[in-house]
């Protein structure tokens, strides 16, 4: 089975099954119905893996640390519910035409325009941080994730520091799982074309792929766009799942978060990253009760780790997976 | 005119704070050639050791001075301090001496979450008061500036620390072998430097000056809480970056210089049109404008990549 059929069929997999499990109860297929409690887990382990496996093709595959992802995150959260909640009515008579489909019509707008909207802001933020290397891009990234939270909770128009409430609880199991394989197969379809060999050669050796005539800055700029782009459907995916966002939601702690899904998973290693996502994800609400005691664990898991197995608990998993045996 | 020079003291006294932080991050920077994203929280910790010293030890020290005492828990603090810095250094780095940087990045990144949660779970994660070791009062005769005794206190106090730092790293052997190591580690314990000791001699005299900037931030602000160590520590690194890193005087006048900026852009941000929600954002804007422009910053010298 080829990548890209597994990508389809992962796709069709996603809606139907969301329609078995979630149809409404005079739904065709009400084969079962989901409490909301699980349901609301199952999603959020959607988002994680969009968030981790966009994340992973800047930490894990070009090699570059970022800190900045829920600035992205935040970008497309509040650019979707710009359409959707802001201009909700005008944007919903634009859109007339469709009929009966408008609604979800502009759903998928807002959700792309939410993400295209991040894309610009990794391309600002990419430009001038990514000539720089190692720490100083954690820092950079980190600080311009912070300038993009300040600038929302100083912004009036958005909410500020109240935040926005009232978006349209839009974002279905079916949406979610489709973007998170949307995202997977893009990630790992870039990463092993030929074009997607320079990302990994940038993280080898940037000096030795700049002299074999690779531009590691381009390289990077574009694992980067393409990082915040998905981190921006994510953020869209979660502003209309919560329908309700604020800048405290993104803070650099939400990054951390991403970070550890990705070290965890192994950097570089797409299906570990989408497995950690999923099992943190399941861990953090398993965890609700012990919550002062879960960033302790989770901190000094991620020392242990990279003191002792730097390659992430599921690193080196994908090569399982892949059929060539090389990098995943 | 008054104003101003009012937003300047201000500035100042928080720039002093910044300064003694980013000694920190410039010296671990010289010899390891990495950011220690955990310094924020040492100083955290410190400014916590100073509220349960000041706490613990005033019932049994009634007859000191204010002064003396004062300066007991500032000593305290700072060697609190010194501990944690080469316990984290022995325990979470030194393992990691000939791993990529990335991982070491990561590690830190690690330390400082984990000194974050755990003084959450310890201390509680509401601000709590600081004691006020010296009686805080406005000094008289400067005009319509008000100045307090603590300020000017921070002032002195900073400026005779980085003094003592001077001697140290320009005087003493251990300063010697500090800047072998900083030039060139492999030389340097071919000459007989022995490289462990001296980096954790710098984990710990950059934590104590962390250490003495928690007591005087808390000294100004007066509340202190598990995650008051994340911005300061993130804007003294750019004060860092901004002095040039690995530059001793850089880091001072960095400090300075941001603390300076930052005051003045909040004071006068109806002048500006910047609303004073942009406070934290300054230093970010800042670093990525040196970044851009200057990446050696002030005092730094510019490194070739050597393949």
């Amino acid at each position: 089975m080829g990548a890209r059929s597994g990508f389809l069929a992962a796709v069709l997999a996603a809606f139907v099954i969301s329609g078995l499990f979630t149809g409404h109860p005079e739904a065709a297929w009400p084969l079962a119905q989901l409490d909301d409690y699980l349901l609301n887990i199952l999603i959020l382990a959607g988002i994680n893996v969009v968030l981790a496996t966009s994340l992973n093709i800047v930490n894990g595959h070009t090699g570059q640390f970022s800190l900045g992802h829920a600035g992205f995150m935040a970008v497309g959260a509040y650019g979707s519910a710009a359409l959707t909640q802001i201009n909700g009515k005008a944007c919903l008579a634009a859109l007339s035409f469709l009929g009966p489909c408008a609604q979800g019509g502009l759903f998928v707008c807002a959700l792309l325009f939410g993400a295209a909207l991040a894309a610009l802001a990794g391309l600002a933020v990419g430009l001038p941080s990514l000539r720089l290397r190692g720490d100083y891009l954690a820092i950079v990234t980190l600080g311009f994730g912070e300038i993009i939270r300040v600038v929302f909770q100083n912004t009036e128009a958005v909410g500020g520091a109240r935040g926005l409430t009232g978006i349209p609880p839009q974002t279905t199991l079916g949406w979610t799982w489709a973007v998170a394989a949307l995202c997977i197969y893009c990630v790992s379809a870039l990463v092993n074309s030929t074009y997607g060999r320079g990302f990994l050669a940038v993280r080898d050796d940037e000096i030795a792929a700049e002299a074999m005539g690779i531009n590691p800055t381009r390289y990077k700029v574009t694992a980067f766009v393409v990082g915040a782009f998905f981190a921006g459907l994510a953020g869209a995916l979660y502003a209309h799942l919560i329908g309700y966002i604020s800048p405290e939601g993104f803070t650099f702690l939400k990054s951390v978060d991403v970070v550890v899904m990705v070290i965890l998973g192994g950097m570089g290693s797409t299906v570990g990253v989408a497995f950690a996502a999923v099992g943190l994800t399941v861990l953090n609400e398993l965890l609700r009760q012990a919550e002062q005691y879960r960033m302790v664990a989770f901190s000094l898991l991620l020392i242990v780790l990279m003191i002792t197995r730097p390659q992430g608990l599921l690193g080196g998993m994908g090569r399982f997976f892949s059929r060539k045996g090389g990098n995943p | 005119m008054n104003e101003f020079l009012q937003q300047l003291i201000n500035g100042l006294s928080l720039g002093a704070v910044y300064a003694l932080i980013a000694l920190g991050y410039t010296m671990v920077y010289g010899v390891l050639r990495f950011i220690n994203f955990a310094h924020g929280d040492v100083f955290m910790v410190g400014a916590f050791a100073g509220m349960y010293f000041g706490r613990w030890l005033k019932p049994h020290l009634v007859g000191w001075p204010e002064w003396l005492f004062a300066g007991l828990i500032l000593l305290l603090v700072m060697v609190a301090c010194a501990a944690l810095g080469g316990l984290v250094e022995r325990l979470a780095y030194k393992p990691l001496r000939e791993k990529p940087r990335l991982t070491v990045l990561i590690t830190a990144i690690g330390v400082s979450l984990l000194l974050e949660y755990t003084g959450q779970l310890i201390f509680g994660a509401a601000p709590r008061g600081f004691p006020s070791l010296l009686t805080s009062a406005p000094i008289a005769g400067l005009g319509g500036l008000h100045v307090s005794n603590i300020q000017m206190i921070v002032l002195g106090v900073t400026a005779a620390l980085l003094m003592c730092l001077h001697y140290i790293v320009m005087r003493t052997r251990m300063g010697l072998a500090m800047r072998a190591l900083s030039l060139n580690p492999t030389a340097a314990s071919l000459m007989g430097v022995n490289n462990s000791v001296v980096i954790s001699f710098t984990f710990g005299l950059g934590s104590a000056l962390a250490g003495a900037g928690a007591v005087f931030y808390a000294s100004l602000y007066q509340a202190i809480d598990p995650f008051m160590g994340v911005l300061p520590g993130m804007k003294a690194f750019v004060a860092a970056v901004l002095g040039g890193i690995g530059s001793l005087p850089g880091a001072m006048v960095g400090g300075l210089i941001l603390g300076v900026i930052e005051t003045l852009v909040v004071g006068y941000s109806q002048v500006l049109g910047v609303p004073p929600g942009y406070r934290d954002a300054v230093a970010f804007v800042i670093l990525i404008l040196i970044l851009l422009f200057k990446p050696s910053g002030l005092f730094g010298k510019t490194l070739k990549e050597k393949v």
